[in-house]
């Protein structure tokens, strides 16, 4: 009898990060069983599976590999992100872990979620078809509701997780349209395919891909939280727990815009003069409306809601330049984001105790006095927000400006420069609060080593990409 | 045989004019649950369009694709009622315009 062979398109070991994280979701949901209340042992496997993922993902030699009939790919750009993503997510946890205790969110499915929605977003930044990329979407999409409202008996959680989940939910839609009408008029869910296509063909002026591509822009709009589709990431922001804001600010974020890059250079870069415009007037929306909006907020994690708009609208920039050199700052700026935005989150939760979270800028009077080395931290990590050399922020910022000003998007960049420049505003009226401000109340911190350990990394990572930027950067570029 | 009495434009316009529907039933209503629904029509419009494009061009991922849609839908749905029921505990109402502590 003939043996039967596997078509040779099947390759799990190309899908390697994709399984040994999904076993260790599981495994951990199994292990929730017998670990009682104590969920140090969950975590503990949670950051060994992250770590697995991360090694696992270097397995397959070389890269660029094709797999699966070409709808999954390990190239440079998924495996730096994938990097990306098992960092967000470990940090997550550590940050987790005593927030969790102290707030009594005491469910070991937490950390089960988050492993799941780190398989979706490795899903979604190695996908090159358009149906694996709705799957990674809304495997991340899906996790992200239930951990917004992972706090049942919060008010303000529940409804973070309604509305994130209403408007979520109504994204998918405009995405699986836009994703349809493209399929349809270029007969292919392929990118490379779609690609071929839109080369070959008239296919310039259908009006069906046009419209389909619209559509994409709104559906992947809403999900990276850009202006004017951003109108939920503030009430979800500010609901949800702050470590799962934390990962929400960086690593789905990330993950679509992986996808995002993905789909508008690999598919259709012959329709750039189309969408060129229109992914410009949202990047130059997303940078005014979320600097405006930051201005006017009191509580730090709208305020950040706001900034992580405006910083949506920069990575824009990066899709619309859609060269190899904009690809590679797309990562960079997603790792200095994740190391300064991590840092941040980790000193707000410092700041809080059991039932009283002190998320007002009032709470940060008079930081400076009693707490100096925290103040300066949370200063080292706004000034990185805002892009203030020496920081990571600043080097971040810069690499994506001049990768747009090589594709002549010059007005783009003076535009994105003067709001940085807004941007110091609000970041610097922290600062201010905690140097200048007498302290309003007595400050009741207690140093939990975990999530100091998270600042900790956030600032080494900062200083050490803002000052040595060489090494990550020689990374990024290949 | 019907293929010529039924042009795919028809598919098409369905689809639409279903999406649409769905669009205002999102925008207009405020009971979260017809919310709920108008949003799964939505859904429900694109597998018209992904099953009608396949039947006519002969193609075949769509209909894999459609199926991908059906899967996802039912995980959204069983997520999305569990959230409104978590809800539903602390606040009895269905009423979108009363959840409204988060807000500038």
């Amino acid at each position: 009898m003939e043996p039967i062979h596997a078509p040779e398109s099947i390759d799990l070991i190309a899908l390697a990060p994709v399984l040994v994280l999904s076993v260790f979701a599981m495994g951990v949901l199994v292990l929730d069983l017998w670990a009682g209340k104590n969920k140090t042992l969950l975590m503990f496997v949670s950051l060994v599976g992250l770590l697995m993922t991360a090694i696992s993902a270097f397995a397959k030699h070389p890269i660029p590999t094709f797999a699966f009939t070409d709808s999954y790919t390990v190239d440079h750009l998924s495996l730096f992100f994938i990097c990306i993503f098992t960092l967000s997510s470990a940090l997550t946890i550590l940050l987790s872990y005593e927030y969790n205790e102290r707030e009594g969110i005491k469910v070991g499915e937490y950390y089960s979620l988050i492993l799941l929605c780190t398989v979706g977003m490795i899903l979604l930044a190695s996908s090159t078809d358009m149906i694996m990329i709705f799957l990674g979407v809304e495997i991340v999409s899906i996790c992200l509701y239930v951990l917004a409202g992972i706090r049942r008996d919060n008010k303000a959680s529940n409804e973070a997780a309604l509305k994130y989940f209403l408007l979520g939910a109504f994204a998918t839609g405009f995405l699986l349209y836009g994703m349809t009408l493209v399929y349809g008029s270029t007969g292919s869910t392929n990118l490379f395919k779609i690609a071929e296509f839109v080369k070959s063909d008239s296919a310039q002026s259908n009006p069906l891909l046009l419209m389909g591509i619209v559509l994409l822009v709104i559906g992947f709009g809403f999900k990276v939280a850009a202006a004017p589709f951003h109108m939920w990431a503030p009430d979800v922001y500010q609901g949800a727990p702050t470590p799962v804001t934390a990962f929400m600010a960086v690593g789905p974020k990330a993950a679509a815009f992986a996808a995002f890059f993905r789909v508008f250079s690999e598919a259709v870069p012959e329709l750039a003069p189309s969408w060129e415009i229109l992914l410009s007037t949202v990047a130059v929306l997303s940078m005014v409306v979320g600097n405006l909006g930051a201005i006017m907020q009191t509580n730090i994690k709208r305020m950040l809601a706001f900034s992580s708009i405006s910083h949506a609208g920069y990575l824009l920039i990066a899709v619309i330049s859609k060269s190899s050199l904009a690809g590679s700052s797309l990562l960079f700026y997603m790792l200095s984001y994740a190391f300064t935005t991590f840092g941040a989150f980790g000193i707000i939760i410092l700041l809080g105790r059991k039932g009283e979270e002190n998320l007002e800028l009032e709470n940060y009077s008079g930081l400076a006095y009693k707490h100096p080395l925290m103040a300066l931290s949370m200063t080292v990590f706004l000034l990185s927000l805002g892009g203030m050399p020496p920081f990571a922020g600043f080097v971040a910022k810069f690499y994506i400006f001049s990768a747009a000003i090589e594709e002549g998007f010059l007005t783009l960049v003076i535009i994105a420069v003067l709001n940085s420049a807004i941007s110091f505003y609000y970041y610097l009226k922290v600062v201010v609060f905690m140097y200048m401000k007498e302290p309003a109340g007595e400050f009741n911190i207690s140093l939990t080593p975990m999530t100091l350990l998270v600042v900790i990394i956030g600032l080494i990572g900062t200083i050490e990409l803002g000052i040595f930027p060489d090494t990550i950067i020689s990374l990024t570029t290949h | 045989m019907f293929e010529d009495s039924v042009p795919l434009a028809h598919y098409l316009t369905l689809s639409a004019v279903l999406f649409v529907i769905g669009i205002v039933g999102v925008l207009v209503r405020r009971n979260v649950i017809v919310v709920f629904m108008s949003i799964e029509i939505m859904l429900n419009a694109v597998n018209i369009s992904l099953i009608a494009f396949d039947h006519y061009l002969n193609l075949s991922n769509g209909q894999i694709f459609s199926f991908m849609v059906m899967c996802v839908a039912a995980a959204e749905v069983s997520v999305g009622l569990a959230i409104i029921i978590a809800l539903h505990r602390n606040k009895p109402t269905v009423n979108l315009d009363e959840f409204n502590l988060l807000k500038w």
